[in-house]
């Protein structure tokens, strides 16, 4: 069956507190703690950060954590502008990006920070993607021709270019796969919400010339059709992007080569 | 903890491949639905139809050729239904094979007796009175 409860070994701690000196606005982080190397269960670190000396965004929270309260606070990110999506984690309940959100848009109270959900944990905030990545190379994420290549760029009508806007923007940061339930009983098989706008992202490009055999790679009651259209995937992207609208579509076409 | 996985994650993440199916289900699932939808709006007008009505009339209504055809189609199109909708439930949560396999066979062995069962309840009405 789908496990509802966590193992024994990734039962969550109480874990330190680390208090703020003469902080004049001081917020709680409470932040979710584990290393691969203790032997310990994970726990809960809570940290005062004193915001009248810290940047808007969670990103810059976490981050003045790590240089001036706890430098063993392990966590992903790169760009801190949205591009990258090294910093998806679970912030006040929802997925996203850590460099996006503004520490004052968390409901009041103590900002909760997790790792992204239902993913091997590798230390702190750093989930292992290894298995959402090799899923994403599965679809052959790259145009693919038949006809040889021609001496120029192959063309495309604007009309033909408008199709992939809503989708070309996916940075893979993974929060919309890690918020589908769908997607933590059965990821294994279930591609989830991101590799399937991606799979999309080809299938609807005019210069892509394998648009069957994609669709014959998807279809699959796992693969494909474990998407029950829940919608946690567009309430959570922060892109704006709609995974569910690319996967229905998906489904259209999937209806579309065949009787009725 | 379980043996490092030695294989390639492409390897895993590609597993067995695509079965080639599925589209029927889900096409069938919604056909039925829609087609759940006009039935049972006419289901639930003939009972109303039937409040009051004593034993003998409720099976004369049964009787009628229409009304025994609309109940049959009814029956088969529930039955259908139900047991496309629990296969998806198990497939998404049981995820021991064995117990999947067995509890996918039976859904549908209950199903279709449920449904044989039902349309001859309804053809013994129709036919003797």
């Amino acid at each position: 069956m789908a496990e509802f409860t966590l193992p024994k070994n990734s039962k969550i701690k109480p874990g330190k507190h680390f208090p703020a000196k003469n902080a004049k606005k001081p917020r709680t982080f409470r932040v979710y703690r584990w290393s691969p190397d203790d032997g310990e269960n994970p726990r809960i670190d809570s940290y005062e950060v004193d915001m009248e000396s810290c940047g808007p965004m969670v990103l810059d929270a976490l981050l003045k954590i790590k240089n001036e309260i706890d430098p063993t606070l392990t966590l992903r990110r790169s760009c801190r502008e949205g591009i990258c999506g090294s910093c998806a984690m679970n912030i006040d309940g929802t997925n996203t990006l850590a460099c996006t959100m503004a520490s004052a848009d968390c409901a009041a109270g103590d900002v909760k920070i997790y790792p992204l959900p239902h993913m091997p944990v590798v230390k702190d905030l750093v989930p292992d993607l290894s298995h959402f990545y090799a899923q994403f190379a599965s679809i052959k994420p790259w145009l693919r021709t038949q006809s040889p290549a021609p001496d120029r760029e192959r063309l495309q009508s604007p009309e033909e270019r408008k199709k992939i806007d809503g989708l070309y923007e996916c940075i893979l940061c993974a929060c919309c796969s890690t918020s589908c339930p769908s997607y933590w009983w059965n990821g294994d098989k279930y591609l989830g919400p991101a590799i399937l706008l991606q799979a999309y992202r080809w299938i609807v490009d005019s210069r892509d010339e394998v648009t069957g055999e994609r669709l014959d790679d998807l279809e699959d009651p796992f693969k494909l059709y474990r998407c029950h259209t829940i919608m946690n995937c567009t309430r959570t992207c922060p892109k704006g992007l709609n995974p569910a609208k690319a996967i229905a579509e998906i489904k259209k076409l999937m209806v579309e080569r065949r009787s009725a | 903890m379980t043996a490092k996985d030695l294989r390639n994650p492409l390897k895993v993440a590609r597993g067995l491949g695509s079965s080639q199916s599925g589209v029927g289900h889900w096409w069938t699932q919604r056909v039925t639905a829609a087609a759940l939808v006009v039935l049972l709006i006419w289901f639930v007008i003939t009972v109303l139809g039937l409040l009051h009505a004593d034993y003998a009339t409720a099976l004369a209504t049964v009787a009628k050729p229409w009304n025994a055809l609309l109940l049959i189609v009814l029956l088969v199109t529930m039955f259908w239904h139900a047991v496309l909708g629990l296969q998806v439930v198990i497939e998404d949560y049981v995820h021991t094979r064995w117990k999947e396999v067995l509890s996918l066979v039976l859904i549908k062995f209950l199903a279709v007796l449920g449904a044989l069962a039902s349309v001859l309840a309804v053809l013994r009405i129709a036919l003797t009175h």
